[in-house]
């Protein structure tokens, strides 16, 4: 179990991995991600499913090579399997079964939004996509996304590819030109999902959010997920991942993110070789 | 005829001890062992017994001790304990075998636990009875949880043929052993051991299996299997619900020695998994766990290691040694003393906790006297990093995914004190999941009896349930 089967540079720091996974194909939905280890002595990280296939009992992860269990990751190839993975984990995502949804993502955030844009799709919602990255190169599933939006914008921070800005820019745009929508989802770094919220939040349209929060166990053993809503302690592994962004204590998200930043450098400085391109 | 002192038992000196993760009491050798059991009267109507959860048949196998019978007298133990090199470690035996010894009445009784200890660890390093496999009998039983319980139920019922499955949610088993007590109080490898037995009698464990996420139990029924025992423990930490929880450097204790224990955080960078060095940590709570956590953050180089506890010295829950060993090693205790606020600065790290003086009132339900909170009495404690030790509960994940699996509000499910058996036919369950946080040594015994009744369920034709 565990194999990779398939294996895509998406971008430089960007991979794709098809993994031999059947208990996990077999459960998972949109939303739900996974909890994995790739040596003896790694860490747990957690990992958005970015799509599933039943019958071949397969999964799909998408990862950005930023630490250093993503980047060993990334050096994993075809046929090596991963040590540890479990799943599928966190709440499925409640899509909606009809009307407009603005599906925005961010970078790697692309990635967790796809199964939700193809669910809703065939449930046939009409999904209006905005996806986005740093520059053209960064941009990651660009078919995948076309292939089950009804609309899709493209935005670039530095304007290499279609839109110049960043996607809450584009949402913002969209809205300010009357395009109906029910709901926006937004997936993505935090200060790309806070800035979505921050641009739904005086139309008062429903802004749900995936949140990435440090992670241990992932099954609510720990506590270190815990994520503020509503003034509430949620524990995101098993009360989400997908919240109400205008719920979100984005600050308290944003600095329990970051607590073991100098501890993560010490980690990527020892191990100068682990990851790159191959 | 004077009664002989107990036999002290060889600790690592507490200065030396604080700077490692080594095990803390080194075990008797032999004479030490003989002498101890040379105190035991062999009674003829042995109360010990009855302070055992287990029944362990302690005279007997300190007869056996006695005469240098070694592996006669750790396969008596073994008659009813499965995890004698574990019990003998972190068994409260001061409230169960040692608390009804006539010695005590006396002054010290027989120090059972170090005795069982001793001849667990005799087994371990001169070579071991042969493992016996039952023939198989044909039937196939899944057990949820890796923990005492788990492995208990498990071993039990593949003595007697079962094909046994234990499916466990974390990538090693073991439960608390493995990812709550450090390595100081139960030496890794000891429970590792204790698993590799179970599997030697042909359970087989599969890790990274969530039942509920992964697989449901009615998964398990389709699977084949013809009964479940869920011993999925009581993980749940419980926060207190006061301003400044979330802030960086506030951990549950099941964070903090989870980091530790089961992914090694205290030898990063060699282990990939981070963990916060405080310097001045405060554990609210008094028991077993919040004392592993205090003398953890000790050994992790802190300067000050506090216990903040809202009743006194004599309400604290923790195993009698284990608070002795963090007071040798320097951990301060603030007793009477509740926290009412965690404070932080600017950038969201923790700079301290406000607490409240307590005075104790009436006794409550549990019999222990209530700490009623002392108006205008707020203080503040310094510290960088906060440890809430306040207790768990059980995972909802099983009584939410299971039709039919009833729990109670606070979360235990609800199963036959005798037999295990819950509110969904042929699911039993016990252990944590059950009493809610309790002991190693209860969990055991309740994963031996919902084995003796699934035993009995199956061979008597699985009829009517
Ligand atoms: C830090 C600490 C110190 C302690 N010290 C002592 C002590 O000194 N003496 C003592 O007697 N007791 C002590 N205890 C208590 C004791 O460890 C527990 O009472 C005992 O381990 C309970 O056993 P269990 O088998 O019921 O559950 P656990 O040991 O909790 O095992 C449950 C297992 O089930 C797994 N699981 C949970 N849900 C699922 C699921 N849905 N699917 C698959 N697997 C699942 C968990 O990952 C876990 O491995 C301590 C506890 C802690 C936390
Ligand atoms: S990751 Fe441990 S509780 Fe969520």
């Amino acid at each position: 179990m565990n194999e990779i089967l398939e294996k895509t540079v998406l971008t430089p720091v960007t991979k794709k991995i098809v993994v031999n996974a059947p208990y996990v194909a077999r459960k998972a939905q949109p939303g739900q991600f996974i909890i994995l280890r790739v040596r003896e002595n790694g860490e747990r990280i957690p990992l958005t499913i970015a799509d599933y296939d039943r019958e071949k009992g397969t999964i799909t992860l998408v990862f950005q090579e930023v630490g250093l269990t993503t980047r060993l990751l990334g050096r994993l190839e075809v046929n090596d399997s991963i040590l540890d993975l479990v799943g599928p984990l966190g709440v499925p995502a409640e899509l909606p079964e009809k009307g407009t949804v603005v599906a925005v993502g961010g970078g790697v955030g692309v990635a967790p939004i796809l199964p939700k844009c193809k669910e809703m799709h065939k449930r046939g919602v009409k999904v209006i996509s905005i996806i986005g990255a740093r520059s053209k190169d960064l941009l990651i599933l660009e078919e995948e996304m076309s292939a089950c939006s009804d609309e899709l914008h493209i935005c670039t921070d530095d304007g290499s590819r279609g839109f110049h800005g960043f996607v809450s820019d584009k949402l913002k745009e969209l809205i300010e030109n009357g395009v109906q929508m029910d709901e926006v989802i937004a997936v993505g770094p935090i200060p790309m999902m806070r800035a979505t919220c921050e641009v739904t939040r005086p139309y008062k349209i429903k802004t749900w959010v995936s949140m990435n929060p440090i992670m241990v166990d992932g099954t609510g053993m720990c506590g270190a997920c815990r994520v503020t809503v509503g003034g509430e302690t949620k524990f995101c592994c098993v009360d989400g991942p997908m919240f109400d962004g205008h719920l979100i204590d984005w600050q308290e998200a944003w600095r329990r993110v970051n607590m073991y930043r100098d501890e993560e450098k010490v980690a990527n400085e020892r191990c100068p070789n682990c990851g790159g391109v191959r | 005829m004077p009664i002989k002192e107990r036999t002290e038992m060889p600790v690592q000196d507490p200065k030396e001890r604080i700077k490692n993760f080594s095990q803390v009491a080194l075990g008797y050798t032999e004479e030490m062992a003989l002498n101890e059991a040379s105190r035991c009267l062999q009674c003829k109507n042995p109360t010990c017994m009855t302070g055992c959860p287990v029944a362990v048949k302690i005279p007997e196998f300190i007869k056996l001790l006695k005469e240098k019978k070694y592996q006669e007298a750790i396969d008596k133990i073994k008659e009813t304990n499965n995890l004698p090199a574990i019990c003998g470690r972190v068994c409260p035996q001061e409230h169960q075998c040692e608390a009804k010894c006539v010695l005590a009445r006396r002054g010290q009784p027989v120090a059972i636990g170090r005795l069982e200890r001793f001849v667990a660890d005799w087994e371990h390093s001169h070579g071991k009875s042969e493992v016996r496999k039952a023939e198989p009998n044909g039937h196939r039983v899944a057990v949820v949880g890796s923990g005492p319980a788990g492995l208990t139920c498990a071993a039990d019922l593949a003595r007697l043929g079962y094909q046994v499955t234990i499916f466990e949610s974390l990538h090693a088993p073991g439960g608390v052993l493995i990812y709550g007590i450090p390595e100081f109080r139960l030496p890794k490898d000891v429970v590792r051991r204790e698993v590799e037995y179970v599997k030697s009698l042909g359970v087989k464990i599969e890790t990274s299996v969530v039942i509920g996420r992964t697989l449901t139990i009615d998964d398990l029924f389709h699977d084949g299997y013809e009964a479940v025992f869920v011993g999925s423990g009581a993980g749940l930490p419980m926060f207190m619900h006061i301003p400044g929880e979330n802030l960086n450097g506030v951990y549950s204790a099941n964070e903090f020695l989870t980091r530790i224990n089961l992914m090694k955080a205290y030898e990063f960078p060699e282990f990939d998994t981070p963990i916060k060095r405080g310097k001045r940590v405060a554990v609210v709570g008094a028991g077993n766990v919040a004392m592993d956590a205090v003398r953890c953050a000790l050994r992790l180089g802190a300067e000050k290691a506090m216990i903040l506890y809202r009743r006194g010295r004599e309400e604290m829950p923790a195993r009698a040694e284990e608070v002795l060993n963090a007071e040798e090693e320097g951990v301060e205790f603030h007793f009477l003393t509740n926290p009412v606020r965690i404070l932080g600065d600017d950038k969201g790290w923790v700079t301290g906790v406000e607490c409240i003086k307590m005075q104790l009132g009436e006794p409550d339900k549990s019999g222990r006297r209530r700490p009623i909170p002392i108006p205008g009495s707020e203080f503040v404690i310094e510290a960088d990093t906060v440890i809430m030790a306040l207790g768990t509960s059980p995972n909802p994940i099983l009584a939410q995914t299971t039709e039919g699996l009833k729990a109670h509000p606070w979360g235990g499910l609800i199963a036959d004190e005798k037999t295990g058996r819950t509110t969904r036919p042929r699911v039993w369950a016990g252990g944590d999941a059950v009493t809610g946080s309790a002991t190693v040594i209860l969990a055991m015994g309740a994963g031996k009896q919902a084995a003796k009744d699934i035993h009995e369920y199956i061979s008597s034709g699985a009829q009517g349930w």
